[in-house]
């Protein structure tokens, strides 16, 4: 076993973007005739390395990568996505590439239609018609390959989206010379049954030999068709297992990984302890945030808490603070201190009494072309009217009142900056998250709403920025719902933590509950067995 | 007949625009034969025009505003022709040779530009349209003559800098038209005979509905009757003089409209096709996208400048300033009026529409005079029709690429 | 430190620049009144100013370039033209043809706006079309006017709007004229160049206010200003309503120093000189700062009035300036288009 071949070979696989080290010495073998899975959180590295495995431009324009790439056992330069074709390396993107205006046939066979014969040879040239009966045939036989009947004549954009996925399938593998097929998130539109139909395709293709790199966030199906797996966590490998001697508990705490983050949990000084009492109660919350659907959330959130939302990415925990902000369409029924909320719209919700810092900060938190004080300032203004002054009819921005809060937060949070008129965009990104709190801040909460803080920005920033949380919790009572990845995070700061799995409540657990029930939870396989 | 409805929904343009323009023939009294020659003539020489605009339109550009630039092309090859002392169809023939480096060189720098403004392609075009004719000029009102010498100053202004604004193409006018003309009548004979001799084969080849066949072979025989009815039963003779039919235009026009549909046939119009179905699919699966937009451009410009050559022989003059300035915008209209959007257009659209925009243009005047009493409410009502028609159709597809963003949305959320 | 300078003050100007100072030159060398010229580019500038200016909120409120001036144009003009219609002369008539085309631009703002909120993305080209639509069914609309006024009507038909309607005897020239003076033989149109700094004051004023500045974060980024509670749509329109009253109260200001309303097919491509001088002013597709408005319009106008008497010079039978006006502002604009092409993907 040892001695044999992989099919493909990473070795030592580094990549950096603009000084910001993304992957780190990362290996990685597949061998013939393989599912291999690869797992990881957002923003593991997963994408970069498919980027790099593809030759994506993006690669080349920010500098290359380190590391070499073997196929067979023979090294290989992949400059374009063109020549890792030629090389018969061939990915099936998440977001499906199919030309809608064409047939199934015409999207297998896109870009190497065959012509029609003139005289006796056979020509390839890209001036003759193209012989449409027998591109049908080939595309027949693509999709048998795949046992999948389909009528080749049927408009794509006329398919559900499995099918649409089985004729992207269909086109890749058809490709010449097709070694190894990069699957990334393929079942992530599907459901169950859909995804079940694609694992045995996918166990077909196997069998005739071709090797399958497969990215999921679904544990369930990595142990059952998977042979080996190899996780991913801040860009280097956390582990690699073989599937039969694994479970989905210890792929989960690959995943999340063990380290504890070194917070000093500060007194409560006046607030006392959390109390039962509720402040916030969602009855049949949903909400429908692309790529992070609420289904269905029953949940209450108690005056003074910290309440942590974890839980796998796609699976929902994102969609809970941008559908009560009306970001995305969203409903059921939303009390906060014994009133119902009207839901859509952000002003009002704002106006209730909470603050929201986006898990989005470039696009949805920031001002990145103004400065630092306007960004904090304008939804207090719109919302409360503060910093205006009226000059006979017209309301004018009050800069004094504006520069003086600005000023305030800036020493409060430390957040570094030539001033208060430095753009919001020329901040490092731990400033700028600092920037989108002192503008919620800025509101007065009673309950915060804070999304992914600590993403993408440094280890110090990070401890800065939970300890004010904490703060904010612990000395002025604020009501925090703290939405993370990083499980060690919430467990550092929260009073509870609830895993949010497939748009619901899987559970909820006290910051030391061992790691594994959280793995557990999070994997979403104790849900799906008490449910079948 | 839900098949019915979806036929007339998809055909709904250019059944409005027919009976636009039969209301507005109705009501002018315009006089038959005048408005059909006078049709013809028009049809034949923007036909190629309006057919250029198919290429960009399918690679996804939109509608190519700066065929502008391929009919400067075509003013630029005439004009050097003409220096050189050829004529007749001669003349033309040495025009179109040279007008195709032009046309590709200048379809190659649009598309530079082009690649660099995807998403706004149109707005684009047509910015490179007002450009290039601000260097065309510059080239005409003072290279030449005032630094590239000209002999013949029979071509240039008194000051002998500078090309005069109206050059005469003597012997080159109607080179075309006049190859082959027949009158209306000989025209319908000859086209119900080929027609007839097509549908036999069809009948015998592919057997098709017999009810699809009989109605065609209907067609066949009304059309064959109309033709001895007026050219040997001595029926509607204004018809038979006046109306001339310009077979020799007529069959360049036919020719570029089956060079068009061959090439999106092959292989590389099928790339065409998926580039502007779907760049980000078409890109990843490897097809170079840019040069496909390219060869967009390229093409486009140079069905552009033979256009133009053809419509500058009818017309007889070259208005060395402005003839090139309103093909984009009316070449544009007259290809919406025929069906088609920014994102889909076929040989037959192109061609009904020509004919339909043409066929507004020659009577809207007339029914102004006769309804207002002012020929200038028809002349500005045919103008407000061009623009109006872009507008509206530019403002449909705007909103349909948003609703169109939704609904995909929400397709993969299920 | 070179390359930042160049980059600092962006390659447009520059070469506008130099292309100014060569211009200059060669008026010094073939002996041209540079008391005039410098007079006319004076002129041109106050004139064209507020129509460059209404550039300003629609680029603010992130609806991008306002191709749609012809429409403001539209309104202006049949402001100005009943201010004509009823003999007003002098200060009134000007604050007359203004007042009346405040409601007009305010209605065909909204109604463009309207349009220009569902087609978020492609304002500039809709915008274009919409403009040229408008102002050939404003064509039509000029021949039917029940206009009574002889100084306004065809002389002969006694119906219709003129081509040119002269504004002599009337306020042809009023703020131009009204409080000159000459320095160094240059005339200084002083109420001219007033009346645009004021309407620059007032834009400056407004952009300081909370509705200027929730537009500027509506523009900038609809996301951020969505989750703070403001109305994209709303200040979109609010901007877009802006521009087209800028536009309408901009031509009544041109005409009356033009001497002429011009109408039919005049308000056509009226649109692209006011782009070409915020863009060569530094402006972007995305941003827009009060500065760019006034230096763009003074190097865009500059140039072309410059180049006039240069180009007779050079060519006496054709009309070189215009060309040179059409591949100075075309070329700009192709230039922007590109710029920030590049940064979409």
């Amino acid at each position: 076993m040892e001695s044999e071949q992989p099919r493909l070979s990473l070795r030592h696989i580094s990549k950096s973007y603009s000084g910001n080290r993304v992957l780190s010495d990362v290996s990685l073998d597949v061998r013939a005739g393989e599912i291999h899975a690869l797992l990881g959180e957002n923003g593991a590295g997963k994408s970069t390395l498919m980027k790099i495995l593809m030759g994506m431009d993006e690669i080349r324009q920010s500098g290359g990568f380190e590391g070499e790439i073997l196929l067979d056992g023979e090294p290989v330069q992949i400059d374009s996505p063109k020549r890792a074709h030629e090389l018969g390396v061939c990915m099936v993107h998440q977001e499906l590439m199919l030309v809608n205006g064409f047939t199934v046939a015409e999207n297998i066979r896109v870009g190497r239609e065959p012509v029609k014969r003139i005289g006796r040879g056979e020509r390839d040239a890209a001036c003759l018609p193209i012989d449409f009966s027998r591109l049908r045939e080939q595309a027949k036989t693509a999709l048998e390959r795949l046992h999948v009947e389909l009528d080749g004549d049927m408009p794509i954009a006329e398919l559900p989206v499995t099918q649409m996925q089985f004729v992207e399938i269909a086109r890749e593998v058809d490709r010449p010379g097709i070694r190894l097929l990069i699957l990334d998130e393929p079942t992530a539109v599907l459901n169950d049954e859909e995804a079940e139909c694609l694992l045995d395709r996918m166990a077909r293709l196997k069998q005739s030999g071709l090797s399958i790199l497969f990215i999921t966030h679904r544990l369930g199906e990595v142990l059952r068709c998977c042979d080996r797996i190899t996780v991913l966590r801040d860009g280097a490998v956390a582990g690699r297992a073989e599937s039969g001697k694994t479970s989905a508990a210890a792929i989960a705490e690959m995943m999340i990984g063990k380290r504890l983050l070194a917070i000093h949990t500060s007194e409560r000084i006046s607030f006392g302890e959390p109390t039962e009492e509720p402040v916030l109660q969602l009855n049949g919350f949903w909400a429908d945030l692309p790529g992070e659907r609420v289904e269905r959330l029953d949940l209450e959130v108690r005056r003074g808490e910290i309440l942590g939302l974890g839980g796998l990415s796609g699976q929902g925990k994102i969609g809970f603070a941008n559908g009560l902000m009306g970001l995305c369409p969203s409903g059921g029924v939303v009390i906060l201190d014994g009133r119902e909320l009207s839901l859509g719209d952000a002003g009002s919700v704002l106006r209730a009494g909470f603050g929201f810092v986006s898990e989005d900060r470039r696009r949805v938190g920031l001002l990145s072309g103004s400065s630092i004080e306007e960004n904090i300032a304008i939804p207090a203004m719109l919302n409360f009217g503060r910093f205006l002054r009226r000059v006979g009819p017209v309301q004018m921005i009050d800069r004094r009142a504006m520069r003086a809060n600005a000023l305030e937060f800036i020493h409060a949070l430390d957040i570094r900056c030539t001033g208060p008129d430095q753009p919001a965009g020329m901040l490092s990104g731990g400033n700028q998250q600092k920037v989108c709190v002192a503008q919620a801040l800025t509101l007065r909460p009673r309950i915060l709403l804070v999304s992914e803080p600590t993403r993408g920005i440094d280890i110090g920033a990070k401890h800065l920025l939970l300890n004010v949380l904490l703060r904010l919790n612990r000395e002025q009572g604020i009501t925090i719902v703290f939405t993370s990845s990083e499980l060690q995070e919430l467990r550092s700061v929260c009073d509870r933590i609830a895993i949010i799995s497939r748009g619901r409540v899987a559970g909820i657990l006290p910051p030391d509950a061992p790691e594994a029930e959280f793995g557990l939870m999070m994997s979403g396989l104790d849900v799906k067995r008490s449910g079948v | 007949m839900t098949k019915w409805k979806r036929t007339l929904k998809k055909n709904a343009v250019p059944l409005l625009f027919i009976s636009l323009s039969a209301f507005a023939f109705l009501y002018s009294g315009a006089s038959g034969p005048v408005v059909v020659s006078d049709v013809v003539s028009r049809f034949a020489r923007n036909a190629i025009l309006v057919l250029s605009l198919i290429f960009p339109v399918l690679a996804g550009m939109g509608l190519n505003f700066g065929i502008a630039i391929g009919a400067m092309a075509g003013q630029i090859a005439l004009f050097f022709v003409m220096l050189a002392g050829i004529t007749g169809t001669n003349g033309l023939l040495a025009a179109a040779l040279l007008c195709v480096p032009l046309a590709v060189v200048f379809g190659w720098l649009s598309s530079l530009v082009l690649n660099r403004t995807k998403g706004q392609e149109m707005i684009t075009s047509m910015l490179l349209a007002f450009f290039a004719s601000g260097v065309y000029q510059f080239f005409f009102l003072y290279l030449l003559g005032g630094v590239i010498p000209v002999n013949n100053p029979d071509f240039l202004m008194g000051s002998g800098i500078g090309v005069r604004s109206n050059l005469d193409m003597t012997g080159m006018q109607y080179a075309l038209d006049d190859l082959l003309k027949t009158d209306v009548f000989t025209c319908l004979l000859a086209t119900a005979a080929g027609f007839g001799v097509w549908l036999v084969y069809q009948a015998v080849k592919h057997k098709k509905q017999p009810l699809y066949l009989a109605l065609l072979f209907a067609l066949d025989a009304a059309l064959l009757a109309l033709g001895v009815l007026g050219k040997f039963g001595g029926l509607w003779p204004q018809y038979r003089v006046m109306v001339q039919i310009p077979v020799a235009t007529l069959l360049v026009v036919a020719l570029v409209g089956f060079v068009i549909r061959y090439f999106f046939s092959t292989r590389m119009g099928q790339r065409m096709r998926a580039v502007g179905n779907d760049t980000t699919a078409s890109s990843a699966v490897g097809i170079d996208v840019n040069r496909v937009r390219t060869q967009a451009m390229i093409l486009s410009t140079l069905v552009a400048a033979l256009g133009q050559i053809v419509y500058l022989q009818n017309i007889g003059t070259i208005a060395v300033y402005s003839a090139h300035e309103n093909v984009g915008m009316f070449s544009a209209a007259a290809l919406l009026v025929g069906g088609a959007s920014v994102s889909g257009a076929t040989v037959p659209q192109a061609l009904l529409g020509t004919l339909l925009f043409h066929l507004l243009f020659n009577i809207l005047p007339i029914a102004g005079q006769k309804l207002f009493g002012s020929p200038e409410i028809g002349e500005y009502f045919r103008v407000f029709i061009a623009y109006g028609i872009i507008a509206v159709t530019l403002s449909l597809y705007a909103w349909k690429i948003t609703a169109k963003r939704n609904a995909t949305r929400e397709k993969k959320r299920n | 430190m070179k390359q930042s300078l160049i980059a600092r003050v962006g390659l447009p100007r520059i070469i506008i620049f130099a292309f100014l100072l060569l211009l200059l030159a060669l008026c010094v060398l073939t002996k041209q009144d540079l008391g005039a010229i410098t007079g006319d580019v004076i002129v041109r500038f106050g004139m064209n100013g507020i129509l460059a200016l209404s550039m300003f909120p629609s680029i603010l409120c992130g609806a991008g370039l306002n191709f749609g001036v012809p429409i403001g144009v539209i309104a202006g003009l049949v402001g100005g033209l009943l201010s004509v219609e009823f003999g007003m002369t002098g200060f009134g008539g000007v604050a007359a043809a203004c007042l009346f085309s405040v409601p007009i631009a305010v209605a065909f703002g909204y109604l463009y706006g309207k349009l220009l909120n569902t087609v978020k993305g492609n304002e500039i080209v809709v915008g274009n079309y919409i403009s040229y639509a408008a102002v050939s069914l404003m064509c039509i609309f000029w021949l039917l006017m029940p206009f009574t006024n002889p100084a306004i009507t065809w002389p002969i038909r006694g119906t219709g709007v003129r081509t040119t309607v002269t504004l002599e005897g009337f306020y042809d020239g009023l703020l131009n004229d009204t409080l000159s003076f000459t320095v160094l033989g240059v005339k200084i149109p002083t109420l001219l160049l007033a009346a645009f700094a004021l309407a620059c004051v007032l834009i400056w004023l407004f952009s300081r206010s909370k509705t200027g500045l929730l537009m500027k974060a509506a523009g900038e980024n609809p996301m951020y200003a969505a989750a703070a509670g403001i109305s994209v749509d709303a200040m979109r329109l609010k901007g877009i309503i802006l521009s087209t009253l800028l536009a309408a109260v901009g031509i009544v200001i041109y005409s009356q120093s033009y001497g002429f309303y011009q109408l039919y097919n005049a308000p056509l491509n009226m649109a692209f000189a006011p782009v070409a001088a915020v863009l060569l002013g530094g402006a972007t597709t995305r941003t827009v700062k009060i500065r760019h408005v006034i230096i763009g319009t003074f190097l865009f106008q500059a140039i072309i009035t410059v180049a006039m008497p240069v180009a007779n010079q050079l060519a006496p039978d054709g009309g070189l300036a215009e060309v040179a006006r059409i591949i100075v502002s075309n070329g700009i604009i192709l230039y922007a288009l590109m710029q920030s092409g590049g940064e979409r993907k």
